[in-house]
Order: structure tokens, then sequence, then C-alpha cells
């Protein structure tokens, strides 16, 4: 998808002034997430698991290159055909040669956050393929023309109001349906779609490599039908998601799902090994297996000894529904497919610094992200990592860059600091309010009153 | 027992009372302050801006300025967690870095004094946690102890545990988002007379959001606070 991260205060600004309902709506779902999560973890010794699930994740991305290929030899013994994507034009050439050879028409999809990463929808209707997005969530912006806001609720900044409406627009439901006859509306349209699609794509929670299983967490069955009812099944699954063993993965599903909602697991698990037909002497399932390994800028980042650790992450989103700064906006303020703090530091690793500026700075520190993390990411470090890198780069604004470098000239010569909070304390408050960074400021937040004297002017008249 | 004062640059300018009050309280508990007169700014602001050479000018400077101090007291939770967290991923020798004690925490964790008097008996408050004294410190129980032990209601509040926006520089880079989130903050407080915490920043950013909604909502230094506890009435 294209990058609008540099837009990031404009487009926070719009979503808080002109949608108000949005900052609404996402604040109590996530907040929801957050209260389902603790109580999930409430009997759970969530910090073994989390230090365990960090060491294997970091263990297997340290060895990334052996677990692939295991989890490769796998799945072509049983079958399946295995691409290498390097980057997002890989993968769609790689989807445009198996829509060609097999006359694909219509396409259901599984949610993906890769897919929305590659921009895969635009690029396979552009082959004149007809796409439909077949998670109740993903439908739902799909229909608005828009892309998730969450990593696991996609819709979840629209309300119920919105969702009535162009549901009544497009599937002519009442304008009052209740959510249980527009999830029935959309039912009976992705019933048909997954009987008459040729193909189904899915994403991959996680694959096992010494038993090349593709795991896929989902609460709605969409998943098991789009994978197993079409033609052919494309499992398009970023190189990160790799678990050594298979034993690994029963704990990775519990901790994915208990983080992201506060299940103890998904209501589906879908475990797939090969294509199904009977050349595999598999009565169900689709005749052919892809599964598409998508590197798109996760080597680079493996690569960098400061930022790696951001490749652990699961996608449960926990760390945006715990985000204060996160749920004032939603995900669209980011202009990146991954939003909240894990978006903040995934964004520059996989896309570049430059054109993701300034989304590590999109983040009070205040560290709540860390807490969550069941991989244990150290967000807030990761944070400022690329922080650094933008003011060594030069990247950061000029303004700013003058005024931290006049301030710590100042504060590290005690006489010139002292006379500064004299001169500092002349200047009226219509003055400081036009200030550069103050008129941010005083836009919405009256000045600090002065207190008339300093603490070291008290402290030298004596303190009693 | 003796302490050198960390007033912080924030506390010099804004919260000059509350820092005199935090001094007043440490003397009534038999603790000598001093003040170094050559005391500055922490260099939080150039951390988290990712200016790492400024941020090193500054801390290396306040850690010259404490090289001597048995204790560094700060009314400030996330200057205090700049000093104990950050420094040592700075300097070499941050001997100050163990020193350092936010106020609430050094008056129950070193002086081991959790009652410091009646003075807050009937008082209704809210206990806002400033994101770096919780998460960096683990400063929690400490400050709603002594607020408690002095007969005040701490009453409970949702958010009091989630960041007011402030961020230093992100109330001015992001001030639209920054101004959503004080307002949750205010949204969902619950009816106290008035909101204390040991985090000026925090206090600037939830004050100044207060007064420009015509909130009747007072906002106070911890320090202040407890020296009311101590001193007893208002």
């Amino acid at each position: 998808m294209e990058v609008h991260s540099g837009d990031y205060r404009a487009r926070a600004r719009r979503i808080i002034e002109e949608t108000p309902e949005v900052r609404e709506a996402v604040t109590a779902a996530t907040r929801t997430f957050v209260e389902h999560r603790l109580e999930a973890f409430a009997d759970l010794d969530e910090d073994a698991l989390s230090h365990w699930a960090e060491r294997v994740k970091s263990h297997a991305l340290t060895h990334l290159a052996d677990y692939l290929e295991e989890a490769e030899a796998r799945l072509v013994e049983r079958g399946a055909h295995v691409h290498w994507a390097e980057s997002a034009s890989d993968v769609h050439r790689i989807l445009e040669r198996i829509v060609r050879d097999n006359g694909v028409k219509k396409v259901v999809k599984a949610k993906s956050m890769l897919s929305e990463e590659v921009g895969l929808n635009p690029f396979l209707e552009s082959c004149g393929v007809e796409v439909l997005e077949t998670d109740l969530g993903e439908y739902i912006i799909q229909l608005f023309d828009e892309p998730p806001s969450h990593i696991v609720g996609p819709s979840i900044h629209r309300s119920l109001d919105d969702i009535r409406a162009i549901f009544h627009e497009r599937l002519g439901t009442p304008r009052d349906a209740s959510p249980e006859r527009l999830a029935a509306a959309a039912r009976e349209l992705l019933r048909n779609a997954f009987l008459t699609a040729e193909m189904g794509i899915s994403g991959g929670n996680f694959l096992v490599a010494e038993t090349g299983s593709i795991a896929l967490i989902e609460n709605e069955g969409n998943i098991r039908l789009a994978t197993s009812v079409p033609r052919i099944h494309v499992a398009l699954i970023g190189i990160e998601k790799v678990l050594p063993k298979w034993d690994d993965l029963s704990i990775f599903l519990q901790v994915t799902a208990k983080s992201a909602t506060g299940q103890p697991v998904g209501c589906f698990v879908s475990i797939i090994q090969g294509p199904g037909g009977s050349a595999a002497g598999e009565p169900d399932g689709p005749e052919e297996l892809h599964v598409v390994l998508v590197d798109n800028g996760r080597s680079r980042l493996l690569a960098d000894p400061e930022v790696w650790e951001a490749l652990r992450c699961v996608r449960c989103g926990a760390c945006l529904n715990i985000c204060p700064v996160y749920r004032q906006t939603g995900g669209h303020a980011y202009g990146y497919v991954y939003s909240g703090p894990i978006g903040a530091i995934l964004a520059p690793g996989l896309v570049g610094l430059e054109e993701t500026l300034p989304l590590p700075f999109a983040s009070t520190h205040c560290g709540a992200c860390k807490d969550v993390c069941p991989v244990r990411i150290p967000i807030p470090d990761l944070l400022h990592v690329w922080r650094k890198r933008a003011v060594e780069r030069g990247l950061t604004s000029g303004v700013e860059r003058s005024v931290l470098g006049l301030w710590a000239s100042v504060v590290t010569r005690p006489a010139l600091f002292g006379l500064a909070e004299k001169v500092a304390g002349l200047i009226p408050d219509q003055v400081v309010r036009h200030l550069p960074m103050l008129r941010e400021w005083s836009a919405g937040r009256e000045l600090p009153r002065a207190t008339g004297r300093t603490f070291r002017e008290l402290w030298d008249e004596g303190i009693e | 027992m003796r302490v050198s004062l960390f007033v912080t640059c924030l506390g010099d300018r804004f919260f000059a009372n509350a820092a005199a009050d935090a001094v007043r309280l440490l003397r009534s508990l038999d603790v000598e302050v001093d003040f170094p007169k050559d005391q500055t700014c922490c260099g939080q602001p150039a951390w988290n801006a990712g200016d790492v050479p400024e941020a090193l000018r500054m801390a290396t400077h306040t850690a010259e300025v404490f090289a001597d101090a048995d204790y560094v007291v700060l009314p400030s939770g996330s200057c205090t967690a700049m000093l104990r967290c950050t420094y040592p991923r700075l300097l070499e020798a941050p001997a100050v870095a163990e020193r350092s004690y936010e106020l609430a925490e050094f008056i129950v964790d070193v002086l081991e004094v959790t009652e410091l008097g009646r003075g807050l008996e009937g008082r209704r408050l809210a206990y806002h946690h400033g994101c770096h004294a919780l998460r960096e410190l683990g400063l929690e129980t400490q400050p709603v102890r002594l607020l408690e032990s002095a007969g005040a209601g701490v009453v409970p509040w949702e958010m009091d545990q989630e960041c007011c926006g402030f961020g230093g520089l992100f109330s001015v880079k992001n001030p639209e988002v920054s101004v959503a989130m004080a307002d949750r903050k205010l949204d969902t407080l619950p009816d106290v007379e008035t909101v204390v915490s040991a985090d000026g920043g925090c206090l600037l950013q939830l004050d100044g959001r207060a007064r420009h909604r015509g909130l009747p909502i007072r906002f106070k230094s911890l320090a202040s606070v407890l020296w009311e506890a101590r001193r007893g009435g208002s």
C-alpha cells in the first residue's frame, strides 16, 4: 500500500476534529480488548509466558534461513508450491501468474495484514479479478474503500450507525438493522462467494518449520472456508512468522489470542500442511496450495542490530489497544498498514525512516505498550533508536534542533541558566503565546501560571 | 541524613512553592536539605527528542553537580526516571543514578515513613500517575499510601494510570492528539476537589487544558499536598 505517514499530524487532526465519533469508537473497543486481555492472563504466569515466547521468537529469527528451508522442504514434500518474494512486486508477479494459469476470475480473501502491506487487492483488481474480503470487519472496510485501522479489528473505527448506513446502501438491509441482521446479510453474500470463487487467499499467523504447518487463527469460520472450498489456496506469510517446533505452536496460539482479544484461543484454528484432492489422498481441501514467503524489508530489518527485535511481533494488537495516542485517532492517522506503537517501529524498518517520519515521534513515550507485549519487544527503546537516527540524519525540524541545542548550551552554564530564567519570566504571556512551539501549546491549553519567583530565589531568601 | 534537592527546570520556574514545600517536609522529617546552585535540567527533553549528544551534555553536567550528594531527591517522577534509568545508558559511571529518588519514594522507601500526619482529613483527591514514575520507577503505592494515611480519600479514577498527553515535545508537535488525551483524562475524572501528581509536566498539561475549558478543578504537586498532610490544613 502507499505510505502517507508524513501527514500524521494533519490526518490525526482531521480525524479528531471532523470525525469525533472515531475517537469514541476506538477508545471503547480498545478498552474492551484491554479488559478481556487482563482477564485472560489473570490466572497465568504472564511473565514466564512472555519470556518464553520472546526466547522462541528470537531463536527462530536468529536461525531464520535454516527454519525457512525446513518449512519449505516439508511443504514441498506434501505437494505445496513454495514461492519466495523479496518485494511487493514479486508478490504481485507470483499472484499474477497463478491467476493467469488458472483463469481465476474471483478471489475470496481471509484477513491478512501482509496482503494489505503489499497492496494485493488493487493489484488483483487491476488484473481483472474480483476480490472479496470475507472477514466481516475487512468486508465492512472494503465497502467503505478504506484500509484497516487496527491489526485485529480492522473496522473498529466504524460505529454501528456507519455500518447500518453502508449496508443499507449496498445490501439493502433496513436502516435500523440489528448487528445480527447485518452479519446475516454479509454471510449470505459471502457464502455464495466461497462457492463460486476459484481461489482463496489467506495470511498465516505462524509457520511451523518442523512440520511445514501453516496456522491460522480466526473467529468467524471464513478462513476455514476461504482456505478449503476454492480450488486454489494461496497463503501469504511473512518470513518472520516461522516457529521452530510443532510443540511451540500451541502456546503461541494461546498467547496470541489472549493478547489480542482475551480469548483463551481463537474460535477456529486451521492447520494447513498441504493441498487436498485425490493426488494428496485427502478428500477435502484445495487442489493447489501455494505458499508465498514474503520478505518485503524484513531481512534488512533483521540485519539491523538495534531494531531487529520488532520482528518478534505476532500481530496481536495489544500495544495498539493500550496506547493512549492510538486511541485518539485509530490507525488511519498513521498512514501505514501497521499503526500504533508497533507500526511506528515497523514502518521505518520496513519502508525507510525518511518515508515514515514522524511516526517514531507519534508517541508520548509513556511505556504502556512495553508492558503488554507478549514477546517483550522493547517498543519505547526502539522508538528511541529511530528518533536518535532521525536526529543524526538531520531529518528533524531545524527549529527543534536549534531550540534543543540552545537549551543544552544554556543549562550547562548555570549562570546563564539563571539569567535566562529571569529573562523568560519578563516576557509577557501575550508574546509567549506566539513563540514557535508555545503557539501550538496555547491553541488548546492555557500557559502555566507564573509563580512570581523561581525556587532559586526562594532558596536564597530562606525557606521557613 | 542529608539530601541534595534537584528542583528540576520545570520545578524551579513553575513549581517553586511546591519545591519549597518539599524542603519544609524533608526538614520536618529531620533531613538536612542542600541545594547545589549549579543544577539546571536533567536533559530529558533532548533525550526524548532523540538528540543523544545534547542529552549527554546535560546529563554530564547534572552528574557533576550531584557527584558528592548522598541522596538526590526530586519532586518529579520523570526526571528521577531520567537519572535512574537513562543515565546508565548515557554515562559511564553514573553514581548519581542509584542515589536518586522521587520525593514520595524517598520518604517511604528510604526514610521508611508511611504516616506524615493527619492534615488531609476529609479531603477528596484523585492521583495521576506520571508514566515514567509508574512504569520506569515502579512508583505506584508510595504516594497514594502517604495521602491516604493522612486522611485523604483517594478516589478511584479509571484513567489514573493513562498518559495525560504531555510527553514533552509531543505536546507541541502533536497538539491535537495531546489535547485529546488530556480531555480523556479530564472527562473521566471523578468528583474530586484536587488532582495530585508527582510530575510537573503532567500538571501543566492537565491544568492548562482544564483552565482552557473552564473546568473548576485544582491541580497540585504531590510535594505541596504531602506538606499539607504533615503540617495540617491547607
